[in-house]
């Protein structure tokens, strides 16, 4: 048994959460997302904190087993994965990296005056929303006046 | 009433709300007017289907005997729900829906608001994570009615007509009993009576914007929530519901 030299530390499992992507929007990873809380060895267990987006969210049982298969992959097979509601998940712990990407892919990111201030397509500031809720809980359906474009916008909770 | 009893009662109140309500809206998947509504409603049910995991999963603890969420869900009878009437009526039109919604939201928001300061820290973090969820659920059906009250005349008369209706079973959302009383007791949960005014206050603003007019009667329809007489609508309800978990007794996928 030569166990104790191979327990990676947590920055390092970090890096490795950080490349599991969301399952509904793959360009953000799962820290850009801010569902990871926290991420700890209690003894030869690792303990990693999930905080679920939307309580209905059906990506979340597929993100606890993306964790798992991340973490196995990487040799860590003492894992307990442990969901934590509150403080409840908000958009302000969004990575400002996941902010860009989301952008990128042409999802508007979250906005505190609650709509998306600019179209993620070519940039005008004259969008209206189609829809409150769109393609999945954390978004909204928006259209842009100027390049006519429908956009997604996430919500801003 | 033991408190552990109360307990369980006001949890099965809560996720019960939310799971009648969650299949009703569930209902209109694939049949709304338009698709933004389609896939709003289907939100809307996904998120109420997410509380009840949270509430039944809490309930099922508090009973402690082995039961799960998904065993109170699927596997008890009619009169072991605990949901207000309100949530059971059948959806009608799509105006009757919103109408009910609005009537829910309104009530959902201000109760959790309120058992975000709950004694008891699993209600409270449960009420703070479906706040956020609850607040947009309201502003949605709020503007809807506000929209399709002041709409076209046929939309206004419809929506009224569904206010009519639906609101007889508004009053059984703020009525008490000894198991209400342990629950304030316990500072656990707040006497359903002390919300009534904040409620009138809220719905009264946007009904009048809608240009609909609030019946007079405060005539209440009720049973639902101590479970002494529910709707004939909830038991064909959970036929369809549960019929998957009653045909195949455990089946997974
Ligand atoms: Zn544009």
């Amino acid at each position: 048994m030569s166990q104790v030299t191979t327990q990676p530390n947590v920055d390092q499992i970090w890096d490795w959460l950080d490349a599991v992507p969301d399952p509904e929007i793959p360009v953000i990873s799962l820290v850009d997302l801010g569902i990871i809380r926290d991420v700890a060895w209690e003894g030869g267990t690792l303990v990693v904190i999930v905080t679920p987006t939307y309580s209905g969210c059906p990506a979340t049982s597929v993100i606890a087993m993306d964790i798992e298969t991340a973490l196995r992959d990487r040799g860590i097979s003492d894992l307990k994965l442990k969901t934590q509601i509150s403080p409840a998940w908000t958009t302000d712990w969004l990575s400002q990296k996941g902010r860009a990407k989301l952008e990128d892919y042409g999802i508007a990111p979250p906005q505190p005056a609650g709509g998306p201030d600019k179209c993620p397509h070519c940039g005008s500031k004259d969008v209206t929303r189609v829809s409150q809720f769109g393609s999945t809980p954390c978004k909204a359906h928006w259209r842009c006046q100027d390049c006519l474009e429908p956009f997604d916008y996430f919500k801003c909770i | 009433m033991t408190r552990e009893d109360a307990f369980t009662q006001f949890l099965l109140q809560m996720g019960d709300n939310t799971l009648i309500l969650g299949h009703r809206v569930s209902e209109w998947c694939g049949h709304a007017p338009v698709l933004e509504e389609d896939i709003a409603l289907a939100n809307t049910a996904l998120d109420l289907i997410g509380q009840t995991q949270m509430w039944l999963g809490l309930a099922a603890e508090v009973q402690g005997d082995g039961k799960s969420a998904d065993d109170l869900a699927f596997l008890r009878d009619a009169w072991d729900f605990r949901n207000v009437l309100l949530v059971e009526v059948p959806n009608e039109d799509f105006g009757r829906t919103l109408m009910r919604q609005f009537l829910f939201d309104a009530w959902h928001s201000i109760q959790l608001g309120r058992l975000m300061k709950s004694s008891d820290e699993r209600v409270a973090a449960i009420a703070e994570k479906a706040s956020k969820e609850v607040a947009y659920h309201l502003e949605r059906s709020a503007d809807t009615v506000v929209g399709l009250g002041d709409g076209t005349e046929e939309s206004h008369r419809r929506m009224q007509e569904a206010l009519d209706y639906l609101w007889p079973y508004a009053g059984e959302m703020f009525q008490s009993d000894e198991a209400d009383a342990e629950m304030v007791k316990a500072g656990i949960a707040p006497d359903p009576a002390s919300l009534r005014e904040e409620y009138d206050t809220l719905v009264s603003r946007v009904l009048t914007e809608a240009t609909l007019t609030i019946p007079e009667s405060r005539f209440a329809h009720k049973g639902g929530r101590t479970g002494a007489m529910h709707t004939e609508h909830l038991g064909h309800l959970l036929t369809q519901m549960q019929w998957l978990q009653r045909a195949y007794p455990g089946a997974k996928w």
